[in-house]
């Protein structure tokens, strides 16, 4: 295989190398084909699974395959994803779910499965760290890499391990991603999105400006509507203008923004991808089906929210010393209200302890429409040292929820539960 | 009222009473301070809803009358004020104060003195005497061990109460956060016999003792199951108590911790200082591994390194590793007046007591960190 030949192109479905000229694969006859110019140069990706948690709802149920799927519902009820045979009839993410039935009433509605979408998440999360340790992930189903140096590890450019890649994941965990590579973050992003699904897209240095020049603002990243709007009004729509106009004119007119709109109108994006890091807080909210104002029915959400923190804190062997109290009025302003705590704790009802009063004093008679609480400045948790104080009545409260814990491991979570939140009814699995 | 006064004897008066007004009041007149006159003296009142705090100085009255002025400004000024000046107060109408010196003139706004509230102390059951130096060691060696953690209410304060030991009667004051306990007694003061067990909040006792800072005479102690009066001369500070019950500590005190370990005070709390460098907010913990003539401690951040320093100590029981927050340590080995500070202990995984020496008057206890 010569040098040159690489530059040409390969094969996305087999990898055989593709002569210029071919339509078609001379191997497996596949029209799916990457060829760039600067195929063998660019080394920062992006990955977004198609469709996510419709795909993986159809992995496991065949007889979707060729249903027009939505997940979704729950309590405020939108589409959180669709399928691509029901976009093809206008319903979108984050649409209400009333309208999408409305466009496609033969559709099959699911009920969101997280623990199934983190796991198949995870899954290609692994797949990608297999190529480089440099991977952010961005969301459950995407996220970034960078292959900068890894062609001598793999024997592969940057190009072909991740068509390798889409090709794994394809097989082994049935589901397809888009690719998008560039030479920063920001132009990934975008090319992922150019040729979805099951895509492949490049864009390189040369082409870096005029692809852009013909694009809206809107796809900067970090512009979002509020910020076209400011844009519209001085007549600023095409991303074209923006790398017509001079840093010093943007970031009197935008500041900060306007040194982004600056760089990032011009394809410039220095930021690196930053490795998974460790969780910096854990929490857990929740949006009302219908806004509340009563402090002790705010009060009993609270418990069961500091519960789930305190639940996931002890899955993760983590404690925290600080405690952050959210809400949110119907009106959608944020409150959020801080205590720490004289050592670090992964206990419900210290939870609870610390972010009740916070909610006493917030609690006036307002509506509310979401409540959550988290758990941060974590360290790695030692529950023999949690369980016992030199307050007697702090111990025994720290062993009788060990005692629960105990009891909800043997017995399952709703085995036991605090007078303050029994309904006498079986508790329903919430969603985490 | 009109009164003339010398100014260093108002600022004294007025900085201990102006202590206690919150900088951000939601109800006026807490903001102020009630100035009274009468034959031959001023009476200066300041509160904060829990506390109060009043002081009588002597001045030239002239005119009787009573009045109430926001405290941080007069304070203010009268520390601006030359040194010797003298002041002469007067109130100019029903909204104003005036006060002159030399050639300075100020007119405060005021407000009726029957609007100020009045600290009901009520009736006290209980009287007894301290030396100001007996009542600083007890708040002293115990407050950093209070609890600042709202929602435990009853551990932020100090417990003081009344004991029978087989040593006699004593008075004790006991402070605990649940990390950390600290232990303070002394002979029980006469007519302290049948006192009920008070928790004294945290600020009552940080102001307690910027008042009784330079005190060095003998200071009244009266007290009820709610209210507590201190009376230092010519000041008085009265405070609610809290309201709940603070937990049985002598069952979590160790009794039969019988590994003991003596160290150099300064040279131990010296070490730590130095090995908890290493150390950041997340994990303080510091390791003592503790054998016959020395005590290893080391410190271990994965994030930042290691430390590790030897301090001479004599120890004649099994090895033990235990670890320690350095903080608490560094707190009650900060308490100790003596060379040598002593540890005793149980195992690695039990409560640890510690003492200033053969100090038997003040005893700490430390829960132990897993390391």
């Amino acid at each position: 295989m010569g040098a040159q030949d690489a530059m040409d192109g390969f094969c996305r479905d087999c990898g055989t190398d593709v002569p210029q000229a071919a339509h078609r694969c001379p191997a497996c006859r596949s029209p799916r084909l990457a060829r760039h110019p600067e195929l063998a140069a660019l080394s920062i990706a992006h990955l977004d699974c198609d469709a996510f948690y419709a795909a993986v709802e159809k992995r496991d149920n065949p007889e979707l395959k060729d249903k027009p799927v939505i997940i979704g519902g729950g309590t405020r009820g939108v589409v959180s994803t669709a399928c691509y045979i029901a976009r093809i009839h206008g319903v979108k993410s984050a649409m209400p779910m009333f309208k999408a039935l409305a466009l496609c009433p033969q559709a099959v509605v699911i009920r969101p499965d997280m623990a199934k979408y983190a796991k198949a998440g995870e899954q290609v999360r692994e797949k990608m760290r297999e190529l480089t340790p440099l991977v952010e992930p961005l969301s459950i189903d995407e996220a970034f890499m960078d292959l900068t140096g890894t062609q001598r590890l793999h024997g592969l450019t940057p190009a072909r391990s991740l068509a390798a890649l889409a090709r794994r994941v394809e097989a082994e965990i049935g589901i397809t991603v888009s690719i998008g590579l560039s030479h920063n973050k920001f132009l990934a992003k975008l090319a992922s999105d150019l040729d979805k699904p099951r895509g492949f897209s490049v864009i390189g240095q040369a082409e870096t400006l005029p692809f852009l020049a013909t694009r809206n603002v809107g796809s900067i990243w970090g512009v979002g509507k509020a910020m076209q709007e400011t844009l519209a009004q001085q007549g600023i729509t095409k991303i074209a203008q923006l790398q017509k106009m001079e840093k010093n004119d943007l970031m009197r007119q935008f500041g900060s923004m306007g040194v982004r709109l600056y760089h990032l109108s011009r394809g410039q994006d220095l930021r690196n991808v930053e490795p998974e890091r460790d969780a910096k807080s854990i929490g857990g909210e929740t949006t009302f089906t219908t806004d509340i104002r009563d402090p002790a029915e705010l009060e009993k959400i609270l418990w069961l929210m500091a519960e789930k923190v305190s639940r996931h804190a002890k899955a993760d062997g983590l404690a925290g010393s600080t405690v952050t109290l959210k809400l949110k009025t119907a009106d959608f302003k944020s409150r959020t209200r801080a205590a720490s705590l004289s050592a670090p704790t992964q206990l419900a009802w210290r939870l609870f302890q610390a972010a009740s009063p916070l909610l006493k004093r917030e609690a006036d008679g307002t509506a509310f429409r979401l409540i959550g609480v988290s758990l941060s400045h974590l360290s790695q948790a030692h529950p023999e040292d949690e369980a016992q104080s030199l307050d007697p009545d702090y111990t025994r409260r720290a062993k009788a929820e060990t005692a629960m814990d105990t009891l909800r491991a043997k017995f399952g979570r709703a085995a036991v539960e605090q007078g303050r939140v029994f309904t006498g009814k079986r508790a329903e699995d919430d969603e985490d | 009222m009109r009164v003339t006064i010398e100014r260093s004897a108002f600022l004294k008066s007025l900085n201990h009473v102006q202590s206690v007004v919150e900088r951000r009041n939601t109800i006026p007149i807490l903001s102020n301070v009630l100035v009274e006159a009468t034959a031959g003296k001023l009476r200066l009142t300041a509160t904060d809803l829990d506390i109060e705090v009043v002081e009588e100085v002597a001045a030239d009255v002239s005119q009787e009358g009573s009045t109430t002025a926001s405290a941080h400004i007069m304070y203010d000024i009268v520390r601006k004020l030359p040194d010797g000046a003298q002041l002469e107060i007067e109130q100019a109408d029903e909204n104003r104060l005036s006060i002159f010196a030399g050639r300075s003139r100020f007119a405060l706004q005021s407000l009726p003195p029957q609007d100020f509230p009045d600290l009901a102390a009520g009736e006290m059951t209980h009287r007894f005497h301290l030396s100001a130096h007996e009542l600083k060691m007890l708040i002293e060696k115990t407050r950093f061990a209070i609890s600042t953690e709202e929602t435990r209410y009853y551990l932020n304060g100090i417990y003081l109460h009344d004991v029978t030991t087989p040593e006699g009667p004593l008075l004790r004051a006991v402070a605990t956060d649940g990390h950390r306990l600290a232990q303070v007694q002394l002979p029980r003061p006469e007519g302290a016999k049948g006192m009920p067990g008070i928790i004294v909040p945290r600020k009552t006792v940080l102001e307690l003792m910027k008042l009784i800072e330079d005190a060095d005479g003998d200071i009244e102690v009266a007290l009820s199951s709610a209210k507590i009066r201190f009376t230092v001369g010519a000041l008085t500070l009265t405070s609610k108590l809290i309201d709940g019950t603070f937990p049985d500590y002598e069952r979590v005190i160790p009794r039969g911790n019988d590994r003991k370990m003596e160290v150099d005070t300064r040279l131990f709390a010296q070490a730590v200082d130095r090995v908890s460098t290493i150390s950041n907010e997340k994990g303080r913990a510091v390791k003592l591994n503790i054998s016959h003539d020395k005590v290893t401690l080391t410190v271990n951040n994965p994030d930042s390194g290691s430390a590790e320093e030897e301090v001479a100590a004599s120890y004649a029981s099994d090895p033990i590793d235990i670890g320690f927050n350095s903080r608490y340590l560094l707190d009650v080995t900060a308490q100790f007046k003596g060379a040598t500070a002593s540890f005793h202990f149980a195992d690695a995984g039990s409560p640890t007591i510690l003492r200033d020496g053969d100090d038997m008057s003040a005893l700490y206890v430390l829960m132990p960190m897993r390391v």
